[in-house]
């Protein structure tokens, strides 16, 4: 089940295509990364979800029906550049948005208090925002997002100006809220954070989705013909075992095994590679190199990947 | 309360809890009156110390005539010249006057312990004329002089009537309309000008802070803009009334402090006759017009008319070139059709309050961009109902038709970073859908 699929969406400003036929679809409770170079019309794709601006072309669905203005109620955005009014004290200003938001000014007070408490930041609640260092702007600026209970988030970087502490605590919130039932999509350059959280991936780059699907279907699929060998024993054999194969040695300096890079220009010859291995050396290992979400990221962009 | 009333609320409650804000309305009124009534109680202070001055009259003639009044008080003395070279204490100085005065004026010498003031040597000039002129008089032995020079004593005094289209004449006083035009007229341009910025600072402020990311995900930018511009009229309303009443207490205030019943003076002013000494008679009348509470109410009520539609047009001008641009330094271009058409409805006011019907005044005050301030300046004088009607129907429907252009400019220059837009992809952003 998909919460909102987007139809072959275009977006024409004045002197650029920011968004050229872009599809996806983000399914139900799962955490969507939407990852892309700066520029490359992922906030404008963000934007359109949000009903900010509407498409030249295409369609958005949010739960089966056209995304309509009253959506906005369901959808909670947390937009890169974070944005507080920083004369505003902290607790009349959450109120502020969340009214905005549909809530009610006692309902809006109580979720408020949860919020507050569990962050423990009830202190902060007269302080004004100017006050507040960056990363404690940050967190209230999530609480705003979420605090109208949206069936969507839309996180824009939500890690960007934390520690490490908090931001481990923002990702314990985030996987809460998917268990209770959320869908979160992600727009970051942070690939490391997207190979833990997320479930689903988009590329877009240069106004088009390059690349979409489940993270380790993804991470299958551009697994290269590359392998990961420990072993004990005589490398210069080795080497003569496997004449003519691409092969890169180091040096294990803790252990007794010794590890070397085999690159093979497809997957077709592996048994018969092992073999070889296996009559010169020990094995010790032998492992299919999977590639992180940061090599695809940078193939991809890059134009390496064979898409 | 919809969407656009939770933001008039915002814009509402942090503008007039800033403490700049309290400061100013509660000043403003102070000063104003304080400057009416400051050349009064000046006046009056300087009454207290009051110059004794010693007078030794050789002519005979001159010293039981001089009339002392609450600054200088003469008293004819019979100790000489010598006795008086040394320092005395509680006297201002002495005067030696010729024998031979009527006939010789110039044989006056004044001769001071402290240093002299033009002030009082004006005064002392002016009373020694005085009474040798009369003695002059005298000497040509003209019968009944006396009850002919009470005779010829003239206090001339206009009395300005209007006439209405209905015939009927009410007095109207120019001096009274020139300055009530003016001050409105200037109210009225201050005040568009004053929130007109704040709007444009206030939409800038979103724009930099990145806040309208946030709030354009919960409202539309229509909503949001004329949430701001509403809010901000209703801070520049409040304080409008604010000031009104405070003027009118301070006002009430000062005359009491100067002891004087503003009744008094509008029957003085009416039946023509003198104020009491050291009063300032223009300051006395204005402070006494900003008494009348039915005068107030009958300015207020088209104050408010061109107010609201004066500002509501230069607020979304204002909002729309505060979209367009990043800081308020890179506004000053774009502000430029906004101030061209605001000082030029200034310029026409100071013109129009001499000639309140020339052809200019009548054309100005129906253009909507210059109405607010110059049909304000003409109302005092009496306008036409077409015209003033014809006025303020232009004015809201050319507001209406701002609003909708402004908010086509607000709603892509929100977004917009970078460099600032020229007028030509201005007109652009109108035309996108």
């Amino acid at each position: 089940m998909e919460i909102l699929s987007v139809k072959n969406v275009s977006k024409q400003y004045s002197n650029h295509l920011a968004l050229d036929d872009v599809s996806l679809s983000v399914p139900e409770g799962s955490i969507y990364g939407l990852l892309g170079p700066n520029g490359a019309g992922k906030t404008t794709l963000i934007r359109i979800i949000n009903h900010i601006t509407a498409p030249d072309s295409g369609e958005v669905m949010f739960m089966g029906k056209r995304l309509c203005a009253d959506d906005v109620y369901k959808i909670g955005y947390l937009p890169e550049e974070r944005g507080l009014y920083k004369k505003m004290k902290v607790g009349e200003q959450a109120i502020y948005f969340a009214r905005l938001k549909g809530l009610s000014k006692s309902e809006a007070i109580s979720r408020l208090k949860y919020w507050f408490t569990k962050f423990q930041i009830e202190e902060w609640w007269d302080k004004k925002v100017e006050d507040l260092s960056k990363g404690m702007a940050q967190k209230v600026q999530f609480i705003i997002t979420v605090l109208h209970k949206p069936k969507l988030l839309i996180f824009d970087e939500p890690f960007s100006g934390f520690d490490p502490i908090n931001a481990n605590m923002l990702k314990e919130e985030i996987l809460n809220m998917k268990k209770e039932g959320a869908t979160i999509i992600f727009s970051t350059h942070n690939m490391s954070s997207v190979e833990e959280i997320c479930d689903h991936i988009s590329l877009i780059n240069r106004s088009k989705n390059i690349l979409s699907g489940e993270v380790n279907e993804i991470k299958q699929r551009y697994a290269s013909s590359t392998y990961d060998l420990a072993f004990s024993g005589d490398e210069e054999q080795l080497s003569r075992a496997l004449f003519g194969v691409n092969i890169a040695f180091s040096e294990n300096k803790e252990s007794d095994t010794k590890s070397a890079i085999i690159k093979l220009p497809s997957t077709d010859g592996v048994r018969d590679i092992i073999s070889k291995i296996n009559e010169t050396v020990d094995i010790y290992s032998f492992n299919k190199v999977i590639p992180s979400m940061n090599d695809i990221f940078i193939n991809a962009v890059e134009g390496k990947l064979n898409l | 309360m919809g969407k656009i009333g939770i933001i008039i609320a915002r814009e509402f409650n942090t503008r007039i809890r800033k403490r700049s804000f309290i400061i100013t309305t509660m000043l403003m009124p102070l000063l104003f009156v304080g400057l009416m009534i400051a050349p009064t109680l000046l006046m009056r202070m300087e009454t207290d110390n009051s110059r004794t001055i010693l007078v030794i009259d050789h002519s005979n003639v001159i010293g039981d005539k001089l009339i002392s009044n609450n600054k200088l008080i003469y008293k004819t003395t019979d100790k000489s010249e010598e006795d008086l070279k040394t320092q005395q204490s509680g006297l201002f100085g002495y005067i030696v006057i010729g024998a031979d005065v009527i006939k010789n004026p110039n044989d006056i010498k004044l001769h001071t312990y402290e240093s002299s003031t033009l002030d009082t040597e004006y005064a002392i000039n002016r009373e020694l004329n005085r009474i040798i002129e009369q003695e002059r008089l005298m000497n040509h032995n003209i019968k009944g002089l006396g009850s002919i020079i009470n005779n010829i004593k003239s206090n001339a005094k206009v009395t300005s009537f209007k006439i209405e289209e209905d015939g009927e004449k009410s007095a109207s006083s120019s001096a009274l309309s020139m300055g009530i035009a003016y001050v409105f007229g200037i109210f009225i341009y201050m005040f568009t000008f004053m929130y007109g910025m704040m709007v444009m600072q206030g939409v800038i402020e979103e724009k930099s802070s990145k806040v309208v990311e946030v709030l354009i995900s919960s409202v539309k930018p229509f909503q949001l803009m004329m949430g701001k511009i509403i809010g901000i009229a209703s801070v520049a309303i409040t304080q409008f009334c604010i000031w009104m009443i405070l003027i009118v207490i301070f006002s009430n205030i000062a005359l009491q402090m100067i002891t004087i019943d503003p009744a008094t003076i509008q029957n003085s002013m009416q039946m023509g006759a003198s104020l009491p000494a050291g009063v300032d008679t223009e300051a006395m009348t204005a402070l006494t017009t900003l008494t009348d509470w039915s005068f107030l109410l009958s300015i207020f009520g088209s104050f408010i008319i061109y107010f609201i539609g004066g500002y509501l047009l230069y607020a979304a001008m204002f909002a729309a070139v505060g979209s367009a641009v990043s800081s308020v330094e890179e506004s000053q271009q774009l502000q430029l059709p906004i101030t061209i058409p605001m000082m030029l409805s200034i310029f026409i006011m100071i013109s129009v309050i001499k000639e309140p019907n020339s052809t200019l005044a009548v054309i100005a005050s129906i253009i909507p961009f210059t109405s607010p301030v110059v049909m304000m300046a003409r109302i005092p004088y009496g306008v036409p109902t077409w015209e003033l009607v014809t006025s303020i129907v232009l004015l809201y429907s050319s507001f209406i038709g701002m609003v909708w252009v402004a908010s086509k400019i607000y709603r892509v220059g929100i977004f917009m970073h970078g460099k600032r837009p020229s007028f030509k992809e201005l007109f652009k952003w109108i035309k996108y859908n």
